[in-house]
């Protein structure tokens, strides 16, 4: 079948059930999306489909044929990627930095959706796990993408 | 040698420190009393870090350290591993202070097993949060020898006395002909120099980098999906396995009842029977967890386990063992006349606390990929807290000289304790005789399920107080910490010298008159583990509880009873003082805030990995779910090389505090754990991370660790908190297994 990964379209050979997160690890080689969980609840393997924030490993890839599918290589090809980006470097909000790739693609779904977001809209939108516990500087960082 | 066989703890003095060969652990056997535990021996001498006069006497030998480039840039070999705490990055602002070079225009790699880079007196790891306290001394050295060199070599270039030249950062200066080179020029005539014996350091108070908020230098990598994780590394030929390891220690695979079914699956290379686990190898990864979790596997008792899980382990049932284990144990520290004080005290009061087995849940699920050469030698990509232990344990597996086995110690994706060497829990155990029996290499990749099923635990502890008190306050206190500490565990540590099976519970500065504590030792069926601030993690939650239940007995408010019980010790007076300024003056009673929920706080103090920490937790109920709003931290590591890094990490600390106290708890059944995954082991979510407010002081004291300081005090600041509010004392932990409507 053909993914649709970071405006690339690409011919992969899995089987239907494959999870996305997988297609795009070991077949597209994009090894930036994490596998955490596999059952949906850390986050670590988010993407972009069609701009909202997906978590790959319990999406099989059947039905994603010309979907517009970004991971975090792809994140600063947006402006506001771009200013999410930043805004995570500026605030030094990585530590082990496992499950930033998919905190900053959930960061820029909020604000692909939400230009100003209010706390309670971060809360919704940012509920990816972070081991190392920054998730006060994920917030602040967001506000100031949002501001920026 | 009566301290610490793992450089945890804050007892070390320089006198005892040891030269030694770094020399890798067969966790294997016990090597706590052996004569061959020298790494063990060296690891109890962990200097006393923080004055630079402490530094080691020997000449760094630079060119193993540092490589200077000729475009002015450096590469700095790191014996500690980056795992988000940002120790690279505090390993070059160091060298750089010395050096005198920018520490942006440093690369910081691990460095390769073996070699000079045992610097915790021969040898290293990645813990105790000790990296930058024993780290500082010798970096400060190494980048004034790497200046020296590079001095003298322009002192040759232009023919002038050496003591003519300063440096400014990245060039040698000649003031009196104006004449300048740069580092890069003269990198290659001063590295084949020698370094002077007497290496001159800076005066503090000039520093330009230590003590400054500097930048870590991977947070744009790990921003942007690049930076590289052991679970990405990918070599040529590399075939990917997936296990399903025996749901029990003490099980090992008789035969699969399927495979020829799942050797038949798509992408499968081959089926392998391993010591406690059965493996698929196969192309992709998600071919070969879809095969290893089909296999219908036969399970026979056997294998390797030195400690087989009895198949009727329950927690509930370990709790009661544990109760039932007669005190008073080995004596850890004893004062006065306990006895007499608690026969004649007016007011005595008895609890026991206890605190669950835990997970270490970082999120990158460990893997190793594995490749054997045609020269003979072996390569290892893993996560790895402690490459040269790593390399003699995989050595022993393969069957060659430690000097054979190349660690490639890959960033870590979180670890907190995860990453050393244990018997079962370390994923290079299946690659080694994976990739020799398949002839390719191969990278092993455990599921999160695979992994919660062998991560090793933090111990479920418990400790039996008693406690006298008067109108003035406490005047005896008994404690029995029932169980056994990581230390026992993997180092063979004896109880009585086993700090990680009672820190927390010793070493605290508070002047009681008659007080006694006993370790009484109590086998763990679990694989034990190290667990971010080890015994503190737990211990300092049941003392400072036990202390406020003192407090409230002896009627005394639990701030003031503190700073009785601390009397003319400034340091830790400075402390509580710094931390109810920080939250804006403490308050003894629950209050009501302006966002209409009642609030009350707790205090609480702990003494970690050679820092000292005061901690102030905020806490509502609301529908009988307790909220944490805010904790305040003062937190006193004597000296600090990176005040950013340091609140970074105290807020990590901080949430992984709050996290154990909120939800956190594994429970085993039937001789299994009953999470499996994230969702029946739960860990901190974004909607449960209070605030956090962090402030340094700097007493002066020997520098002391950053990276787990912060988490102790964050339970029995929350709970003590909880009682203030409700009336209710918990005692044993997470609070999501309380009823608070």
């Amino acid at each position: 079948m053909q993914l649709t990964v970071n405006g690339t379209t690409r011919e992969v050979d899995v089987d239907p059930e494959t999870p996305l997160l997988w297609a795009i690890r070991e077949e597209l080689g994009l090894t930036g999306t994490k596998y955490g969980c596999g059952i949906g609840v850390c986050g670590a393997c988010t993407v972009l489909i069609d701009g909202i924030a997906t978590r790959s490993c319990v999406t099989p890839v059947d039905g994603l044929q010309g979907a517009d599918i970004t991971t975090i290589e792809a994140a600063e090809d947006t402006e506001i990627g771009r200013r999410v980006v930043e805004a995570w470097v500026s605030h030094q909000v990585p530590q082990c930095g496992y499950c930033q790739s998919g905190q900053v693609l959930a960061a820029v779904s909020l604000l692909n959706e939400v230009a100003n977001p209010t706390d309670s809209d971060i809360d919704g939108a940012m509920t990816n796990l972070c081991r190392c516990g920054t998730y006060n500087t994920i917030r602040a960082a967001v506000r100031a993408a949002a501001e920026a | 040698m009566t301290d610490h066989p793992f450089p945890l703890h804050r007892h070390h003095s320089l006198a005892e420190a040891v030269a030694a060969a770094p020399r890798p652990l067969n966790v294997s056997r016990r090597a706590f009393l052996a004569g061959s535990a020298a790494a063990l021996v060296v690891a109890t001498a962990l200097p006393t870090m923080g004055k630079a006069q402490a530094a080691p006497s020997a000449a760094p030998a630079v060119a193993a350290f540092l490589e200077l480039h000729a475009d002015g840039t450096a590469t700095l070999q790191s014996p500690f591993i980056e795992g988000g705490q940002g120790i690279h990055s505090a390993m070059a602002q160091i060298v750089g202070e010395e050096l005198d070079l920018d520490p942006a225009l440093f690369t910081v790699v691990p460095a390769p097993a073996g070699g000079p880079y045992g610097i915790m007196g021969g040898m290293r790891l990645t813990g105790g949060s000790a990296s930058t306290r024993v780290g500082y001394p010798f970096m400060r050295r190494l980048g004034a020898a790497a200046r020296s060199l590079l001095v003298q070599a322009a002192a040759r270039e232009w023919a002038v006395d050496a003591a003519e030249l300063r440096t400014e950062p990245g060039e040698v200066v000649h003031a009196a002909s104006g004449r300048r080179l740069s580092y890069g020029a003269l990198a290659a005539a001063a590295m084949d120099l020698t370094v002077p014996e007497t290496l001159p350091l800076k005066d503090e108070a000039s520093f330009r980098w230590i003590r400054r908020p500097l930048p870590r230098y991977d947070v744009r990598a790990k921003s942007t999906g690049r930076q590289s994780y052991a679970i990405d590394v990918a070599v040529d030929a590399m075939l990917i396995a997936a296990v399903q390891h025996a749901p029990r220690l003490g099980l090992t695979p008789a035969s699969i009842d399927n495979r020829a079914e799942i050797e038949a699956m798509r992408g499968v290379h081959s089926v392998h029977l391993l010591d406690g686990a059965i493996a698929v190898v196969a192309d992709r990864f998600w071919q070969a967890r879809a095969a290893a979790e089909a296999a219908q596997v036969h399970w026979e008792p056997g294998g390797q386990a030195e400690h087989p899980m009895p198949e009727d382990f329950s927690t509930s049932g370990w709790r009661e063992t544990l109760r039932a284990a007669d005190g008073p144990g080995v004596e850890i520290e004893a004062a006065g006349d306990v006895d007499n004080a608690f026969a004649a005290a007016e007011t005595r009061l008895e609890a026991v606390y206890e605190a669950p087995f835990l997970l270490h849940g970082q999120l990158e699920p460990p893997s190793t990929l594995a490749r054997f050469n045609d020269d003979g030698t072996l390569d290892l990509w893993l996560p790895c807290q402690a490459p040269e232990q790593y390399a003699g344990a995989a050595a022993t597996i393969a069957g060659l000289s430690p000097e054979n086995v190349r660690i490639h110690s890959q960033v870590l994706g979180g670890f907190f304790g995860r990453h050393f060497l244990y018997a079962h829990a370390n994923p290079f155990r299946q690659a080694v005789p994976l990739a020799k029996a398949v002839g390719r290499p191969v990278k092993v990749m455990w599921t999160r399920e695979e992994e919660f099923l062998r991560d090793t635990v933090r111990p479920f502890g418990l400790a039996r107080f008693r406690g006298a008190v008067d109108a003035n306050g406490p005047v005896a206190l008994s404690i029995e910490v029932v169980g056994e500490g990581p230390t026992g565990r993997w180092y063979g540590a004896p109880a009585g010298a086993d700090p990680s099976a009672h820190e927390g519970l010793s070493g605290k500065p508070y002047a009681i008159a008659n007080r006694r504590l006993g370790h009484v030792p109590v086998q763990n069926p679990a694989e034990i583990g190290y667990w971010r601030s080890v015994g503190h993690s737990m211990h300092d939650f049941f003392y400072e509880s036990f202390l406020d239940e003192m407090a409230l007995a002896a009627g005394q408010d639990p701030l003031s009873l503190r700073r009785t019980l601390l009397a003319g010790q400034t340091r830790y007076l400075a402390l509580l003082d710094a931390v109810a300024e920080l939250s804006g003056g403490w308050r003894g009673a629950a209050y009501d805030h302006a966002d209409g929920t009642t609030r009350a706080r707790g205090v609480a103090m702990a003494s970690p990995f050679g820092s000292e920490v005061a901690t102030i937790a905020e806490v509502s109920v609301d529908r009988g779910r307790v909220k944490v709003h805010e904790i305040w931290v003062a937190i006193d590591p004597g000296q600090i090389v990176n005040p950013q890094t340091v609140v970074a990490q105290v807020q990590s600390a901080v949430a992984l505090g709050v996290s154990q106290t909120l939800v956190e708890g594994l429970t085993y059944e039937q001789g299994e754990p009953t999470a499996r995954n994230f969702d029946a082991y739960p860990i901190l979510s974004p909607d449960e991370m209070p605030a956090v407010h962090v402030r340094i002081l700097e007493s002066g004291a020997p520098m002391g660790g950053v990276g787990e300081p912060g988490l102790p005090g964050v339970m029995p600041a929350i709970t003590n908190a909880l009682a203030t509010l409700t009336g209710r004392r918990i005692r044993s932990l997470p609070l999501s297994a309380h009823d608070f409507n």
